[in-house]
């Protein structure tokens, strides 16, 4: 069964990006995932897939939106949203998107980069990049080990070189299930060193975001990643390199307010939380009660925040449009445009 | 029996620290009032007083915890920018309005004389009374106001004239039109551009470095915060009424500004600032003037330095001193990595 295979972590740390065993398959009509594409490449030999997704959720039984994996071992679990029945396996085959009513579940961040970068393509950059703990913050290197166990990786983000319908990109994302993707030093480094990579290389830079926010356990040294990240894509876009933006649920806080909404094209999951303070913060600060879920994906769009909302199973090829539209691979390999 | 005696407005707020000062100011008052309603001369008296509560000061303020930094940091009497803006410059001319919504007069922007030299002038302004607080919205600025800034200091890059950036807000507004008119893009904005603008950057924290809404503007070449201003990626009573690490629990706010070490020495010591700008002895509150001339000649002395750096390797310094920031742990290249 996919679900016992041996987890990420038993790779041991700092591996380099994971060769993926499982067949090139070329891409469905206009790009978009046929079924049987996405099963293969979530599901079926993914090594990926062997992180377990019942162990990673029970550890966070906060998350509300991880009702589906909460029946240990279970074949079937509940819609978060709509409450109908979801046959695991067919859960993965749909990109972790309730067939029923469309909720996207929350993606870890190999597996977001494994169902839209080129199959064999992804070389992940600076997998052996570190959280330290420069404040000396009670009980921050347990939480770090608690979710390194939990996910595999090191930190919240990974990136990478890989190409999406066969045009050369830079690619990361963050995985909420490390820390809520905090970003403390590690995120926002592999981020500048990512941008700066898409510069250098002359390579577009796609970057998923999730996040809760600035990691609090860095202190003042992770609100410096805001600048950071944001001066970054200043050059980014000085050296004319097109950024694309992805915002999934959630993105907010300090990443919200820094490089994911500074994107070129600003493109969103749908029914994503994107927002700058979360309910709890202000509660506590102003003293006032929000109304809950106004500030979603759809919310921003109305709000001429974002540029589009954009399914799943229509990400990949989308981004393929956009990057049609604002770049231009260099003819030749190697050659500078004039 | 004789009556309290009444304190003037500038001695009527006291810390919860300085209660021993208190005591002593108003045995000092006791006896001023005494010999002026009686003729008796208690001037020694009031002298060894006053002497006792200058010491009882100096051993009060030389070990502060962090919590006291913060109250001191938010003391109602502290000088805001508006206050230094007549105490340090010359001839302030405000502007008003980003030119798409409004006006926020939370963030103060316009063009003052510092030793009778052209610089724009961004910065939080906090209000005095009630109807001036609220006027103000608390120093918690709005994506106009953001905006606002940005545009003067596209003025100030354009006509060849440095910026200074007072920072003293509790945090960037939060609710629901803020988030309408995007906080988070304003912020993400001003952070990429002041990244890149050429011309000399001097920012100065004069009280509440509140995490995006003081960043927005935090962007430069040499950052100075007074000695009892804070710098913080979230306020501490946050921090606690999040992280479990405090118990979810608003009141433990003072364990959490110890643990996200937000007071000006320890931020200094991240290296996330350059130079704490010493205060007179009690804090800014005490003696306003002093604290300016302090922070005048800082200001100018930085300036001064800058101002001699080509604008290329100003830029480029600017983006290193942000590039640098961050703790994290690579080991050693083992060609894991490309």
């Amino acid at each position: 069964m996919w679900d016992r295979r041996p987890r990420l972590s038993s790779l041991g740390p700092g591996m380099p990006g994971p060769t993926q065993p499982w067949a090139a398959v070329p891409h469905g009509r206009n790009g978009f995932w046929s079924p049987r594409e996405a099963h293969s490449r979530l599901a079926q030999d993914n090594p990926l897939r062997g992180r377990s997704r019942t162990a990673e959720m029970g550890a966070t039984p906060t998350n509300s939106r991880a009702a589906v994996d909460e029946i240990p071992d279970g074949l079937w679990g509940k819609c978060t949203k709509c409450g109908a029945m979801l046959y695991q396996r067919e859960l993965e085959r749909d990109l972790r998107v309730c067939k029923h009513c469309g909720f996207h579940f929350r993606l870890g961040a190999r597996d977001r980069i494994a169902i839209t970068a080129d199959p064999d393509t992804f070389v992940e950059h600076d997998a052996a990049l570190a959280p330290a703990n420069p404040l000396a913050f009670p009980q921050y290197e347990e939480k770090l080990a608690r979710d390194q166990g939990k996910t595999g990786l090191l930190d919240a983000f990974i990136w990478g070189e890989c190409a999406l319908a066969g045009v050369p990109v830079a690619m990361g994302a963050s995985d909420s299930g490390f820390l809520m993707a905090s970003m403390g030093s590690v995120l926002g480094e592999k981020v500048a060193r990512a941008m700066e990579f898409a510069a250098a290389s002359r390579v577009p830079l796609i970057l998923f975001s999730a996040s809760g926010g600035a990691r609090m356990q860095e202190g003042i040294i992770s609100l410096m990643q805001m600048a950071k990240t944001a001066a970054a894509v200043h050059r980014l876009g000085e050296a004319r390199v097109p950024y694309l933006s992805v915002l999934t649920d959630p993105t907010t806080a300090g990443v919200w307010a820094s490089y994911a909404s500074l994107g070129d094209v600003i493109a969103a999951e749908p029914g994503a939380r994107v927002l700058f303070a979360g309910p709890r913060v202000i509660e506590q600060s102003l003293k006032i009660k929000l109304a809950g879920g106004a500030h979603t994906s759809e919310f921003q769009l109305e709000h001429g925040m974002v540029d589009l909302i954009v399914p799943r199973r229509e990400m990949r090829a989308t981004l393929e449009r956009l990057l049609g539209y604002l770049w231009s691979p260099p003819a030749v390999s190697g050659a500078e445009p004039p | 029996m004789m009556r309290r005696v009444r304190t003037s407005p500038k001695q009527s707020r006291w810390l919860p620290f300085e209660e021993p000062l208190q005591e002593l100011d108003e045995q000092i008052h006791a006896l001023e009032e005494f010999t002026a309603e009686r003729g008796i001369d208690r001037s020694a008296q009031v002298a060894a007083l006053r002497e006792r509560q200058r010491t009882l000061t100096q051993r009060i303020f030389s070990s502060l915890s962090p919590w006291d930094q913060v109250l001191l940091a938010r003391h109602p009497s502290r000088p805001y920018t508006l206050d230094y803006l007549r105490l340090i410059f010359d001839d302030w001319v405000e502007l008003h309005g980003d030119r798409r919504f409004g006006d926020d007069p939370a963030l103060v922007a316009g063009f003052a004389r510092l030793n009778g030299k052209p610089v724009a002038v961004v910065g939080h302004q906090k209000g005095r009374d009630t109807r001036e607080r609220v006027f103000r919205n608390f120093g918690s600025a709005r994506p106009e106001g953001y905006r606002k800034a940005l545009r003067v200091m596209h003025l100030a890059a354009k006509f060849g004239r440095p910026i200074i950036a007072l920072v003293d807000t509790p945090a960037a507004e939060s609710r629901l039109e803020a988030e309408e008119r995007g906080i988070a893009e304003s912020i993400a904005t001003n952070m990429a551009e002041m990244s890149a603008l050429p011309t000399p950057i001097v920012v100065a924290i004069i009280g509440e470095g509140g995490s995006g809404g003081a960043i927005g503007i935090a962007v430069g070449d040499w950052i100075a915060m007074q000695e009892h201003s804070i710098y913080s990626v979230i306020p501490p009573e946050g921090c606690a009424a999040i992280l479990d690490t405090f118990g979810r629990d608003a009141s433990r706010g003072p364990d959490a500004a110890a643990a996200l070490k937000v007071n000006a020495e320890s931020v200094l010591a991240l290296g996330v600032v350059d130079e704490v700008v010493p205060e007179p002895l009690g804090g800014a509150h005490r003696d306003p003037p002093a604290a300016a001339t302090a922070l005048k000649e800082a200001l100018a002395r930085s300036l001064g330095k800058l101002k001699r750096l080509s604008t290329k390797t100003l830029l480029e310094r600017r983006y290193e001193k942000f590039r640098r920031i961050g703790q994290f742990i690579e080991p050693p290249s083992v060609g894991a990595d490309s």
